[in-house]
């Protein structure tokens, strides 16, 4: 009983303290997405480079994927590009962008001249299927494996830490299963 | 072309004007409705902003998209569900309560329950300590002669 007088406030000192140590380290912009583990939602789109042709989230089928959502007004996506300019020149995963609520011109000019690393990108003028996706910080990441279930999504700009870390590693043991 | 009889023209125009009050009574109700619901969803930009007072671009387009769902005849709960499928419980201002949010909801009641136990325990000890016991042995004398004077 003398024990416990004592030794219970601290444990709850030290619960309370963790629980708030832990929340100094954390983001509050990014929400954990509940489509993590859930079937990519399907779409079929107007490739940008090519107007007349459309790719679905069906074509992707069958390998693992990236989805980038960008755009010529985002800035913090030019903070990014250079890392993706050179993961597709690696050649390790196809990168499928999603020029989100953007006018084509714009977003071809801004490709011209900021490098394409994109195997395909696609054009959400109205932000419908960004909504689907639950986009709502431009740029955002998604992994997508074969059988089209997202896997894992980075909110804000890629970083070299979040690419060798967790994005490559998760693209390398999807692809092998 | 003969001209349109001034009754008939006063029964079309009569008609017209019923017409545009009850589309304009049932787009009322349909703002308030909306207004609501707009005020219990989070914009996910500006995250302390509701839906409803928002000026993000996303807080605009989610906006556009709860009144076609709700124009489509969706209910409230499901427009909910529906962005709560895409955007996480994070957009609903009030969250549900389930086992991941029992903490959230119950732990404050749960904390002052437990500081009403420990003062309930202080309470309890003190009294114990200051209830007369048996006058201590050895002074039963000195306690009756204080009694004696002190009762004069």
């Amino acid at each position: 009983m003398k024990l416990l007088r004592w030794s219970l406030p601290l444990a709850i000192f030290i619960v309370v303290a963790g629980f708030l140590y832990v929340g100094l380290f954390r983001d509050p912009h990014e929400v954990p997405s509940p489509l993590i583990g859930k079937p990519a939602p399907a779409f079929s789109l107007a490739e940008l480079h090519h107007p007349d042709r459309t790719l679905a989230t069906a074509d992707m089928r069958g390998q693992v994927w990236l989805l980038n959502v960008w755009a010529s007004w985002c800035v913090s996506c030019r903070e990014e590009h250079p890392l993706l300019v050179a993961l597709s020149k690696a050649g390790i995963v196809p990168i499928i962008g999603l020029d989100y609520k953007d006018k084509p011109e714009d977003g071809l000019a801004w490709l011209g001249g900021n490098g394409d690393p994109y195997t395909e990108s696609v054009v959400d003028l109205d932000g419908r299927v960004g909504i689907n996706w639950g986009v709502y910080g431009v740029p955002e990441t998604f992994v997508i494996d074969k059988a089209g279930i997202i896997r894992y999504k980075q909110i804000g700009p890629l970083t070299g830490d979040a690419l060798n870390r967790k994005i490559l590693p998760l693209v390398r043991e999807l692809q092998k299963s | 072309m003969t001209p349109i009889p001034m009754r008939t023209l006063g029964a079309m125009l009569f008609a017209a004007l019923f017409i545009v009050h009850g589309l304009a009574r049932a787009d009322l109700a349909l703002d308030t409705r909306l207004k609501k619901l707009e005020t219990e969803l989070r914009c996910l930009v500006c995250q302390n902003e509701t839906l409803a007072d928002s000026n993000a671009d996303l807080a605009a387009d989610l906006r556009k998209e709860v009144r076609e769902l709700a124009v489509s005849g969706k209910t409230d709960d499901q427009i909910k569900q529906y962005l709560v499928a895409r955007y996480g419980d994070f957009v609903l201002f009030k969250p549900p309560v389930k086992p991941e949010t029992w903490l959230l909801w119950f732990g404050p009641f749960v904390m002052f329950a437990g500081g009403v136990a420990v003062w309930w325990g202080i309470m309890r000890r003190r009294r114990r300590d200051a209830a007369p016991g048996p006058p201590p042995a050895g002074e039963d004398g000195a306690v009756t002669r204080a009694r004696a004077l002190l009762d004069g």
